[in-house]
């Protein structure tokens, strides 16, 4: 926080005189009930653009003052937001006192560093922290979902991966605390590898303007970040639980924090989750359950001029993939299609079985900042993952309880960051980022491999300036550049290797033949610069344009190079392509944004041109024994996507307030000039909020959501020859399902305990009509509808 | 700047350490065969009271690559002939040759064979062996025909199938083979 606050002194300790002006205002701001001064506080004149904050004595300094009288507005995190109006003759003194907010009491700060600072012409999206615990019992892409433009590709209703302007996958960056996740995020049923409940603050970038966490976000960052503790002798938890009908469980987690004046913090927490089968509204969606165990430490020591944090997470999830959706081919997809309801439909039960998976992630992280005189804020951080991913299909023999798929991918990256200042208005950060990162396939599962053994080596450098033209205008440039290395072992099938006519082309790596199989080492290179351009103009009248143009570049990642087989959750074969470049992004994004307290909107127009795109599609069907599959190829080609996204808030009364979201966007191969598939369809949701802080802080909303149906979509169907019936049928995998209109309810209030705790209790009901419906963007929906209605009660205890 | 240097000098120790670290891990990896890919599924007919038997053979050496099975069938059927009929499955891509039907037998109870007659093939079927419950498994079976036809006969192994039921169209499951074979009776 005071890293936060020496920025915004120094920021506004330049500010430019004006007129015969110079007089300063200087005081402390306490706390109205014992008196402890507050540190972090904000105070704004109003009127002006000028703010300070408090430092760690709780006192400031405004200077530039005419002698005349002023309102300011003061705000500290922990306290009810206060108007103050003072009377300037000369250099004045006042002391400002704030009420502690029992609502707030407990929160603690969420604006972190690295948020505010990762980019300033791309709109940040926030989640608060308030919003994100309402999705405890849920997945980080179902809270990302709840903002503009933000959709999830999901398998089933428990892998929820997010899809951000219609990308997803390796295009989409996630960053929790400081560190890239890498947990072979390539996968398509790959959720994310994060604890929702772990998460502080969530920021979604739409674009790849945060250079200083990578390059190749070719479609967005996502950072979480753990609550910031706040500087002071305090201890303070907060444990939520909560139950839901649909799927007959729920999640508990809980989180302990003790901080200390003299800088030193820890913080404990953990969950535990578990559902059984979820339900559509007329059938149960068997092996749908799901068991998740995380749990986190943090501890540091932060002071003003120096800090080092320490911090581990374990993440561990179990989750059953629908069992109807495990088939053998085509013909098998006929009838799954065919039936309209799942072709296996058990009892409702806790236990998870094939297929599945079974998914563990480490994240430890050290990092250590100092502020050195004269250069800037220097910050070095050493992170380690571990990403042990099993997963499970129906098997035969004594293979029944063995993994199909068997994963550990290690990663180990060491950052080293400048923050610095060339001159007053021009601020600079720069790094570099060394990675070495090692994947290794486990032999025993007695199935070929699907990503093959790797070492990858990554180097990247950036800088990034933002320079204040002046009181409206800011300007952000940067650039990155990124060096990879990847040295590959892999076993082809002979019979694909000659297909391909790799056996002429890349004769030279072959390490070893043994017949059906040939070992090569592939040694690849790429080269990935990418850079990003942008200005924020204050219009005035709480209006604010951003520009933005960003260009990414991503290497394909092992899947896309390397895939190779039969993919048993799709009924698919995927082949991936060894000859692949690196995918270059060129967007341009425009925000208007409207910020008023009654009525406030922002409008995100864009325009993406994607080279190289690597995209998936089917191209043959093929033969086996087990019967024909739809072979599905990566290849390259041009796209363009396009689209916008609006977010609108009014008051429109006292207490009531109208929230509106809209999105739009639209994919197309410029190459094929056809549409891209699984681009999220048009959807709009609506919200009417009812506040009253008079009653217990009461709560309640209703949102309506409407998803339309996806018109453009490419044509992938094929036909197979069936034999019971002697006739050719046609197994629809293209056609979009009908658009669907979902009502979800939620309320809550809050129970004072004493002067320190306080309960909320929360229920809410989602899917309200029960309605059946599919979504175009999960990867089941040829086999289940989508989850019916759930009843759900939260319970949360500030302490 | 002091620290600065050392943090410097920290930064390139730890990358360089990453990068060596990496040289002792020479060996290379070793190769996986697929321990339950159905490479070969072979279905001999001998007529019963003795003659040349007929086989029907599909065959798969690279599984799920990009090879179609090569299907062989050694001779027509014989009108007025009953067949006995026994079905191997074989996993060519391990040395020796691993018997799937073994496993298939074993897990009797999870697995049904099931025969459709297209194409004006006329013959019948009928199930010789039985799992636990006394429901069909169906790797051995008779087939006679009566009268001279031509049509295709396809073999499809269900994982899984609703035990008991009334064919193929109900049985559920998931497809572990279906392979088709063209067949002549005369």
């Amino acid at each position: 926080m005071h890293k936060y606050a020496f920025g915004v002194l120094l920021f506004s300790s330049f500010y430019t005189f004006s007129q015969n002006c110079d007089y300063t205002l200087t005081g402390s701001v306490t706390d109205q009930h014992d008196g402890s001064s507050l540190s972090g506080a904000t105070i704004i004149v109003a009127g002006t653009q000028q703010a300070v904050q408090t430092d760690l004595d709780g006192s400031f300094t405004i200077s530039g003052l005419c002698n005349d009288t002023y309102s300011f507005q003061v705000s500290h995190p922990e306290c009810l937001t206060k108007g103050f109006t003072v009377k300037i003759n000369g250099n004045t003194t006042k002391d400002f006192k704030l009420e502690h907010h029992l609502e707030e009491l407990n929160q603690v700060t969420v604006e972190g560093k690295t948020t505010t600072e990762s980019s300033k012409t791309l709109v940040e999206n926030k989640i608060s922290r308030e919003e994100l615990e309402r999705y405890t019992s849920a997945s980080l892409g179902d809270a990302l979902k709840s903002l503009s433009g933000v959709s999830s590709l999901n398998t089933g209703n428990t892998v929820v991966k997010p899809l951000v302007n219609g990308l997803h996958s390796s295009r989409v960056v996630i960053v929790n605390n400081g560190v890239r996740m890498e947990d072979q995020e390539w996968g398509a049923e790959h959720a994310p590898n994060i604890d929702i409940n772990s998460v502080g603050n969530l920021t979604l970038i739409k674009g790849a303007g945060a250079l200083q966490y990578s390059g190749d976000a070719v479609g967005g960052v996502i950072i979480a970040e753990s609550p910031r503790v706040p500087v002071k002798d305090s201890l303070y938890g907060k444990t939520l639980i909560t139950g839901s009908s649909n799927g007959q469980g729920g999640a508990i987690t809980t989180q302990l924090t003790k901080s200390y004046q003299s800088g030193w913090h820890g913080s404990v927490q953990g969950t535990l989750k578990r559902f059984g089968d979820f339900e559509a509204p007329d059938y149960v969606l068997s092996n749908t359950g799901t068991f998740e165990r995380n749990v986190s430490l943090h501890l540091g020591f932060n002071r003003f001029d120096y800090g080092v944090e320490a911090y581990y997470s374990l993440y561990k999830t179990e989750i059953g993939i629908l069992r109807a959706s495990h088939l053998g081919g085509g013909l098998d997809q006929i009838r799954a299609i065919n039936s309209g309801v799942p072709l296996i439909i058990n009892d409702f039960t806790y236990d998870i079985n094939a297929p599945k998976q079974d998914v563990t992630h480490h994240l430890g992280r050290i990092k250590a900042f100092k502020r050195v005189d004269g250069l800037g804020k220097v910050s070095l951080q050493y992170d380690f993952q571990r990403n042990n991913r099993l997963e499970f299909d129906i098997r035969r023999g004594d293979d029944r309880d063995k993994a199909s798929l068997d994963l550990e991918l290690d990663t180990h990256t060491v950052m080293l960051d400048l923050d610095t200042r060339i001159k007053d208005e021009i601020k600079l950060k720069t790094g570099v980022m060394g990675r070495y990162q090692t994947n290794f396939a486990d032999p025993n599962t007695g199935v070929r491999r699907l990503i093959p053994d790797y070492d990858r080596y990554n180097l990247g450098v950036y800088a990034i300036a933002n320079y204040e033209v002046n009181d409206r205008w800011l300007i952000e440039a940067g650039a990155r550049f990124d060096y990879t290395f990847m040295d590959v072992f892999k076993f082809y099938r002979t019979s694909f290797w000659e297909s391909r006519g790799y056996d002429v082309l890349f004769a030279d790596l072959v390490v070893e033949d043994l017949g059906t199989q040939v070992l090569v080492n592939p040694e690849l290179d790429f080269f990935n610069a990418s850079a990003t351009l942008g200005a924020t103009y204050d219009i005035g009248n709480d209006y604010t344009l951003f520009a933005n143009y960003s260009l990414a570049s991503r290497a394909p990642n092992p899947s896309e190079l390397f895939s190779e087989g039969l993919h048993h959750s799709a009924s698919r074969i995927e082949l991936g392509d060894l000859r692949f470049d690196s995918e270059v992004s060129n967007k341009i994004a425009l925000t208007l944004q409207k910020d008023d307290e009654v009525f406030a909107f922002t409008v995100s127009p864009y325009l993406h041109f994607i080279d190289n795109f690597m995209i998936i599609e089917p191209t043959e069907i093929q033969q086996t024994i087990r019967g024909n599959f739809q072979v599905w190829e990566y290849r390259q080609t041009n796209a363009l996507l396009l689209g916008f996204d609006i977010d609108a808030t009014y008051d429109f009364a006292s207490n009531w307030q109208f929230n509106h979201q809209f999105s739009l966007v639209k994919g197309y191969d410029r190459t094929l000039d056809l549409p891209l598939i699984n681009m999220p369809p048009v959807n709009t949701s609506n919200e009417i909020v009812y506040r009253n802080p008079d009653l217990k802080n009461l709560r309640v909303a209703l949102e309506s959501v409407y998803v339309f149906r996806q018109n453009e979509f490419p044509d992938n169907n094929f036909e197979l020859f069936v034999p019971q019936t002697e006739t050719f049928e046609i197994v629809d995998v293209s056609s979009p399902p009908d658009a669907y209109h979902l009502l979800n309810f939620d309320s809550s209030v809050d129970f004072n305990l004493n002067t320190r705790s306080k309960l909320t209790v929360g229920f809410g009901i989602s899917n309200l009509l029960d309605e059946s419906y599919r979504n175009y963007l999960n990867r089941l929906r040829y086999y289940a509808d989508e989850l019916g209605r759930n009843y759900f009660l939260n319970l949360k205890i500030n302490y | 700047m002091k620290n600065l240097k050392l943090v410097v000098t920290a930064v390139f120790a730890t990358l360089l350490f990453a990068a060596c670290s990496n040289d002792d891990d020479n060996g290379t990896p070793e190769p996986v065969n697929e321990e339950e890919v159905i490479t070969t599924m072979t279905i001999t007919l001998t007529p019963e009271g003795g003659g040349t038997a007929i086989t029907l053979r599909t065959r798969d050496l690279d599984g799920d690559g990009p090879n179609a099975p090569v299907v062989t069938v050694s001779g027509p059927l014989t009108a007025g002939v009953t067949y006995n009929g026994v079905i191997e499955l074989l996993n060519e891509t391990e040395n020796p040759p691993e018997d799937i039907t073994l496993e298939v037998e074993e897990e009797s109870d999870e697995h049904q064979f099931f025969y459709t007659r297209s194409g004006g093939l006329n013959v019948a079927t009928e199930y010789s062996n039985f799992d636990n419950n006394g429901d069909p498994l169906g790797t051995e079976f008779k087939l006679s025909s009566n009268v001279p036809s031509a049509g295709t006969m396809t073999f499809t192994l269900r994982h899984e199938p609703t035990k008991p039921n009334n064919g193929l169209a109900s049985a559920g499951g998931e497809t572990d083979i279906a392979a088709s074979f063209d067949l002549t009776v005369q």
